[in-house]
């Protein structure tokens, strides 16, 4: 009986020695490699940096507007792909009726500072904010493209 | 701008993205501090965020872009982060309520009148990455860690899917993945930051509501943040060194 | 099926917590250790503290234990998302995690207490089986006798000597495995419903209860399966341990109640609204009315008054199964009840249990079913009232 018990112990110390994946408990209680695994994937989105890197031009239109800090992402989608060259992605260009609103529709819920703006009760409700308001620099005329 | 030019950038950008020391060095080259700019290394950096409640406006892009950043299952059940929507009554603080439809993901339609008597305001949450967190505790085999930089990550190829680190969390920021039976959870974007990137909510929050900070780092603007500003974390009754700290937060949000 | 999560969703709940995480095969685990833990301090009774009243169903008693060990795990590893790495926990313990110790804990309890006590317990008998029997039979019981086939008094002697020192490391050990089954919920700061120090000692209390009532039946279904007479004295000894337990059990789970009452922390509504609705049938009617003060009112009238055998046989088995079924709707509550209401104390969900799935009810029945299955093999093999025939 007493050897069942150190056969047992035996087998269970060569199975650690086995089994435990490599560089476990180097740095801490987990497998150092894991680390590497959060790290591998590309990023989807490209960041702002990324972007001014080719569109130097676009880069300075949001300069000292309002819309300063707004990531180009934020609004043209998640362009990753596009900035590495790898697919034919394309910035989404948004319709400012609606893009917009994400952001500028009243809410009670939102910041009293920050700007709101009901299109029902702006200029008739027309709803065509671009024509007035460059996205871009929402201060300003919009550019003529 | 040129044909030429612009397939030059673009080859440049690959680099940009694909070898991370190279972004990182970008990233470092574009904030003026070129000499600082080597690879990535775990020991000099510890990473937290601050979440500022006054400039939250429940847009919802961080809730996007993070689901489409770390394929998080578009279901209404699985968030790495949300946004809350609390409506507090005047004197009741103890029983706000609160909503967040979809984890905010499609915005917040008002459901509120102005001038109702009550407060109401966004918050938006995500793991707090906390120092000595409950959930890296409780893991049996040590698929869940703290990292050096401080970051709460899951090894996705050890994790049992036991499920006890997401009874574990006071914030409800884990979730089992369907797909592959392992937790998942908030990483802080690690394949970014590790490469001079921010996390994609981040980077898509239009009012800069959240920013992420290096503690480690004397100069980002996080330590001026929170000197400059009153700040709170989520449930400090739970003391699990939270490092996501709010700015206006109110009493009222757990 | 998302969108009717989303819609059991009464109030606020953080997105994340829709889902259950823990279902009914969870609630089974404690079940079983309970059973297991209870049945074993049953048998230690007689052993250690030699109360020959109940010698009837020492033997019973470790086999249901034995059976009742072997299934434990199962709806745990049923319930992993990854079962086939559940080896981990035994190559890298993570040793601040209240779960990893219990692969340790139940190795040990198996392997250097229950089986070992048995074996030393049932050796001659297999001993004597196997010299009296030939062919397959006879190879089956020299294995198992581990191919020893000493029958002196000194080896007898041995055996109980090691025997008896192995119970009494089996007690803490019983009382380790179920106290320990408690304090991984009773550790889990984030959730009030589990987090108490009272968890692990109202586990082991439950569990001695229920392992006591579940002893109790088997003893008493086994006597009416072989047609033999029910020692009374050995079921009346049974009955008083099982009251006094109950009445421990019960103070505890009180005193528990009554704290979290009285103190009325920012959990208390929440937690008091859904044991008001949500867990009324499971807690309230279940475990604190049926599974709890009804056998133990009955049991108080078996020690007060004198009543027939008839009566008193009835009095049992239905105090038996009374307790067995409150015991069971505890571990839901604590199990089921800890899940369903949000950590931000505003909202509540409701569990839907699935039946023909990996963790619905079906399996939850099955493996109900299978230590049954594993006992009735195991007294084939190891007849535990061959003693009291053959004396």
């Amino acid at each position: 009986m007493g050897g069942l018990f150190v056969a047992g112990i035996v087998l269970f110390l060569i199975a650690r020695w086995a089994f435990v994946p490599e560089g476990f408990g180097e740095l801490g209680h987990y497998r150092t490699g894991a680390l590497a695994d959060n790290r591998v994937k590309k990023p989807v989105f490209a960041g702002r940096a990324a972007c001014a890197d080719c569109h130097t031009d676009e880069a300075g239109w949001l300069k000292g507007g309002p819309h300063k800090g707004v990531g180009c992402e934020a609004c043209h989608g998640a362009l990753g792909a596009h900035a590495s060259g790898e697919s034919d992605v394309k910035p989404v260009r948004p319709d400012p009726a609606k893009l917009c609103l994400v952001c500028h529709l009243p809410n009670v819920s939102k910041p009293a500072t920050f700007k709101q703006i009901d299109p029902k009760d702006h200029m008739d409700g027309a709803g065509k904010c671009g024509e007035c308001h460059d996205p871009h620099s929402p201060d300003k005329e919009p550019k003529k493209p | 701008m040129s044909t030429d030019r612009r397939q030059f950038l673009s080859a440049f950008g690959k680099l940009l993205i694909l070898t991370p020391a190279a972004a990182a060095a970008w990233e470092y080259v574009e904030a003026g501090k070129a000499e600082e700019a080597p690879g990535y290394r775990t020991a000099d950096h510890w990473w937290a965020m601050v979440i500022d409640i006054e400039k939250c406006i429940g847009c919802g892009n961080c809730v996007r872009a993070c689901k489409t950043e770390n394929d998080v299952p578009l279901e209404p059940e699985y968030f790495r982060t949300w946004v809350e929507r609390y409506h507090v009554p005047e004197g009741v603080s103890e029983h706000p309520d609160v909503d967040s439809p979809n984890g905010g993901y499609d915005g917040f339609p008002e459901k509120y009148r102005p001038g109702d008597g009550a407060k109401s305001f966004f918050v938006p949450k995500i793991c707090n990455h906390c120092a000595s967190s409950p959930c890296v505790q409780v893991c049996p085999v040590g698929a869940t860690f703290e990292s050096p930089d401080g970051v709460v990550l899951v090894d996705k190829s050890y994790c049992l899917g036991c499920r006890y680190c997401v009874q574990a969390c006071p914030y409800g920021c884990r979730y089992i993945d369907p797909r592959t039976e392992t937790v998942d959870k908030c990483t802080f974007c690690y394949h970014r930051i590790t490469k001079g990137l921010t996390t994609a909510c981040c980077e898509t929050c239009p009012t800069g509501a959240r920013q992420l900070g290096d503690l480690k780092n004397p100069k980002d603007p996080i330590h001026e943040f929170l000197r400059t500003h009153k700040v709170q974390v989520l449930k400090p009754q739970m003391a699990t060194g939270s490092k996501t700290w709010y700015s206006g937060l109110d009493g009222s949000v757990r | 099926m998302h969108e009717s999560l989303t819609s059991l969703v009464q109030g606020f709940m953080y997105p994340n917590e829709v889902e259950l995480q823990w279902s009914v095969l969870v609630v089974l685990y404690p079940y079983l250790t309970g059973l297991v833990a209870g049945a074993f301090i049953l048998a230690s009774l007689e052993r250690v503290f030699r109360v020959e009243a109940v010698k009837p169903t020492y033997r019973l008693a470790l086999l249901t234990a034995l059976a009742f060990l072997i299934v434990a795990p199962l709806p745990l590893q049923l319930h992993l998302g990854h079962p086939e790495r559940s080896l981990e926990m035994y190559l890298t313990p993570h040793t601040s995690s209240a779960m990893a110790m219990f692969g340790f804990v139940y190795l040990w309890y198996l392997m250097a207490v229950l089986v070992l006590e048995i074996w030393l317990d049932y050796r001659a008998d297999i001993v004597t089986t196997a010299r009296a029997s030939k062919g397959l039979k006879r190879q089956l019981y020299r294995a198992m006798a581990l191919w020893s086939d000493d029958l002196s008094e000194e080896s007898r002697r041995l055996d109980d000597k090691v025997g008896y020192i192995l119970t009494i490391i089996g007690i803490p050990s019983a009382f380790l495995l179920h106290g320990y089954v408690g304090f991984i919920f009773g550790s889990i700061k984030a959730n009030p419903w589990w987090s108490t120090p009272l968890m692990p000692i109202v586990f082991l209390f439950s569990a001695i209860v229920s392992g006591i009532a579940l002893v109790l039946l088997m003893y008493m279904a086994t006597c009416v399966a072989k047609r033999v007479p029910i020692d009374m004295r050995c079921v009346d000894t049974i009955a008083k341990y099982l009251f006094y337990a109950f009445i421990i059990d019960f103070t505890l789970e009180g005193i528990d109640l009554l704290h979290r009452m009285y103190e009325a922390d920012e959990s208390f509504k929440s937690l008091d609204f859904m044991v008001k609705t949500k867990l009324f049938v499971s807690q309230i009617l279940l475990q604190v009315i049926f599974g709890g003060l009804v056998p133990i009112l009955l049991l108080a009238i078996t020690q007060v008054v004198k009543l027939s055998e008839q009566a008193r046989k009835a009095i049992y088995a239905v105090c038996g199964a009374l307790t067995l079924v409150g015991i069971l709707a505890m571990r839901w509550n604590v199990v089921i009840g800890g899940q369903l209401f949000s950590k931000s104390f505003l909202g509540y969900t409701t569990y839907k249990m699935d039946f023909a799935t990996k963790e619905g009810l079906l399996p939850a029945i099955l493996l109900m079913i299978l230590p049954f299955v594993i006992l009735a093999v195991l007294v084939k093999l190891l007849p535990p009232w061959q003693e009291a025939e053959t004396e």
